[in-house]
């Protein structure tokens, strides 16, 4: 952890914990409801002032506690276009399990990029200090995740450029087998030769020979093969 | 002191708990019902289940002297007002009816073949929060969510129990309520920060109390004091000191105030505030006239001493490094550090708090005293409900 994340999460974990101080409150503009005050905001005196902590301008997070429920949002690191659509994939993918978390909120507040809703009957059912553990736990991890989605995908990026721009002309001097046709030549080139009978000698026929010789420049490598030695296939040519 | 008894009852969070007069018995408000569990050498046993309510129990309380049970819940809107209902009860009649009828309390009466439910309409249209016995238990208080709190007393020639509301000046949900020694003074926290001091004197039952520094005349709705503090928190519980010439009340700022009143329509003698560095207290109790023991969302009891000239928390009750915490019990070897990594992905398990409780305390009740002092108190958390007594 960065020395300049410490603080920051030390912070939201004290603000948390004293937000989450939640009792059983029946709605007080309704009937035998009993709602989570801080969506409803029916009545302002159960509702206490909403608290930003921010690291800096993209990261930050919105506490907003009330007498049975806080909203906790949390604004994750983006410092680049990928990483926008990154975090917006991936927080999407999280809200649309949301019922498998308790207590993430389907759609974030505005302005925020995830939101948790923790009612009295989570506190009451669970942990209240192992609640406070996951959302920092959730803010440690989540920056990690996505620089590591990123760099994932840029390795992606890389050799699918790779594949795509290596000039065609370096291995036409040899037989490439890519296609039927391909084949169907190669057949032809040994008819010719009159080594059409085989005899198990299948190493010491010319063309095999070639063949075999050719495979890593001849025969278009396989794309891991490519992935993990691309030299391989530059130098030889 | 004492290291504390825990009693484990169920994984259910309970709203509160009661011990009748011989703590034989403990009633416990569990959901939508209330368990009464009785003593059994040294644990409790569920003996009976009183199922009346439909919607969560809020509140419970035995009377000492008659054993009575009055519950409340986080009622129910149902417009059946109608005089036909209004009639006396005969308790097997309405034990049918009462589903339909919540957001009233009942009345449970022992007798030889279980507890016999008696309704009593508190004409309220929200959940009713808090409820406790006068000490003379002629009377019972319910604090609720409609603004009003019922005085509920029994009317001997119609044979029913009446309510009686507290009004002006509540402008909020009263989240708790304590009576005063002589029974006719009220005190009521709410959720706009105020406590509040009621006179609940209802004439035929009470008996015209003595003067004393909260007012001479106590017609019923006297308010006869009203106490904010600093930050203007809600008010979680209020507590009268024995003599009943003290109020402390604790609010969400995780201060406690206590009020030394002088006198009728005269400024208090002393309010004095003492704000901690802690989370909110749910729940005290006086021990003595210059003790006070609080919890709440710190899941451990802390002791705050003083009088008029000031107050200070001078510590917790519970002593830290008890035997038997988990962290103590574990072996550090190597073996259990791979054992812990492969199960939790962790070394350290950190799962555990070091109090005895693992959540909230939300009730604290004086479990055996005398004169107002406290030799043992119950007090119940959350979710992993047990019950413990300290011995002080």
């Amino acid at each position: 952890m960065s020395q300049s994340l410490r603080p920051y999460l030390q912070c939201v974990r004290s603000s948390v914990t004293a937000a989450l101080c939640l009792s059983n409150f029946a709605s007080q503009t309704s009937e035998r409801h009993n709602v989570p005050e801080i969506e409803a905001q029916t009545s302002p005196e159960v509702l206490l002032t909403p608290l930003v902590i921010a690291r800096n301008e993209n990261e930050k997070v919105l506490i907003e506690p009330s007498v049975n429920s806080v909203r906790i949002s949390i604004k994750i690191k983006q410092a680049d276009e990928i990483e926008n659509i990154l975090v917006h994939k991936f927080t999407r993918f999280l809200t649309q399990r949301a019922e498998a978390f308790f207590i993430l909120r389907r759609k974030p507040i505005k302005g925020y990029d995830i939101s948790f809703l923790i009612t009295n009957f989570h506190t009451e059912e669970m942990l209240k200090h192992k609640l406070v553990d996951f959302i920092i736990q959730f803010m440690e991890e989540v920056d990690k995740e996505i620089s590591e989605m990123k760099l994932f995908l840029n390795a992606r990026a890389r050799f699918v450029a790779e594949s795509f721009l290596t000039p065609e002309g370096m291995c036409a001097a040899l037989p490439r087998i890519t296609t039927m046709h391909d084949v169907m030549a190669l057949g032809k080139r040994l008819e010719n030769s009159g080594g059409y009978g085989y005899n198990g000698t299948f190493e010491n026929h010319s063309v095999y020979k070639e063949i075999a010789d050719s495979k890593p420049i001849g025969i278009r490598p396989p794309n891991r093969f490519l992935l993990k030695f691309p030299f391989v296939y530059m130098d030889s040519g | 002191m004492a290291p504390p008894e825990v009693h484990h009852l169920f994984h259910r969070p309970i709203a509160d708990h009661s011990f009748s007069a011989d703590r034989q018995t403990l009633a416990v408000a569990k959901d939508t019902t209330v368990e009464l569990y009785g003593k059994a050498g040294n644990a409790f046993k569920l003996k009976d289940e009183l199922k009346g309510h439909d919607k969560t129990v809020t509140s419970v309380d035995i009377a000492p002297e008659s054993g009575r049970i009055v519950t409340c819940s986080q009622g129910i809107y149902l417009s059946l007002q109608t005089p036909s209902l209004a009639l006396p009860f005969g308790a097997s009649k309405i034990y049918s009816d009462i589903p339909t009828l919540d957001r009233n309390a009942l009345v449970w009466e022992p007798s030889p073949t279980g507890y016999k439910p008696t309704l009593v309409l508190l004409r309220i249209a929200r959940a009713a929060t808090f409820v406790r016995w006068s000490p003379s238990e002629t009377k019972f208080a319910v604090g609720s969510g409609d603004r009003v709190i019922a005085i509920c007393y029994f009317e001997e020639e119609n044979d029913w129990w009446v309510s009686k509301h507290l009004k002006k000046p509540i402008r909020s949900t009263i989240t708790t309520v304590n009576w005063h020694p002589n029974s006719v003074l009220l005190a009521a926290g709410s959720t706009d920060a105020h406590a509040r001091v009621f006179s609940s004197f209802i004439k035929g039952v009470d008996a015209r109390p003595e003067p004393s520094v909260w007012g001479e005349r106590l017609p019923f709705n006297t308010v006869c004091g009203e106490y904010l503090n600093n930050s203007a928190g809600w008010v979680h519980s209020v507590a009268f000191s024995p003599s009943g010439n003290a109020l402390a009340f604790a609010a969400h700022d995780s201060s406690i105030t206590v009020v030394y009143p002088s006198g009728p329509e005269q400024p208090p003698q002393a309010v004095v505030s003492i704000s901690t560095q802690l989370l909110p207290f749910m729940s005290m109790i006086w021990n003595g006239e210059d003790e006070i023991i609080a919890a709440g969302y710190d899941c451990e009891a802390f002791r705050f001493q003083g009088g008029p000239s000031g107050w200070q928390l001078t510590g917790t009750l519970e002593a830290k490094g008890r035997p038997g915490l988990l962290s103590d019990a574990r072996e550090d070897s190597a073996l259990n550090m791979f054992k812990q990594m492969d199960l939790k992905g962790k070394v350290k398990d950190d799962t555990q708090l070091k109090t005895v409780h693992q959540n909230t305390i939300t009730t604290l009740r004086v479990y055996e005293g005398r004169n107002g002092s406290v030799s043992k108190f119950s007090s119940k958390p959350h979710p992993r409900p047990s019950r413990i007594h300290y011995t002080g």
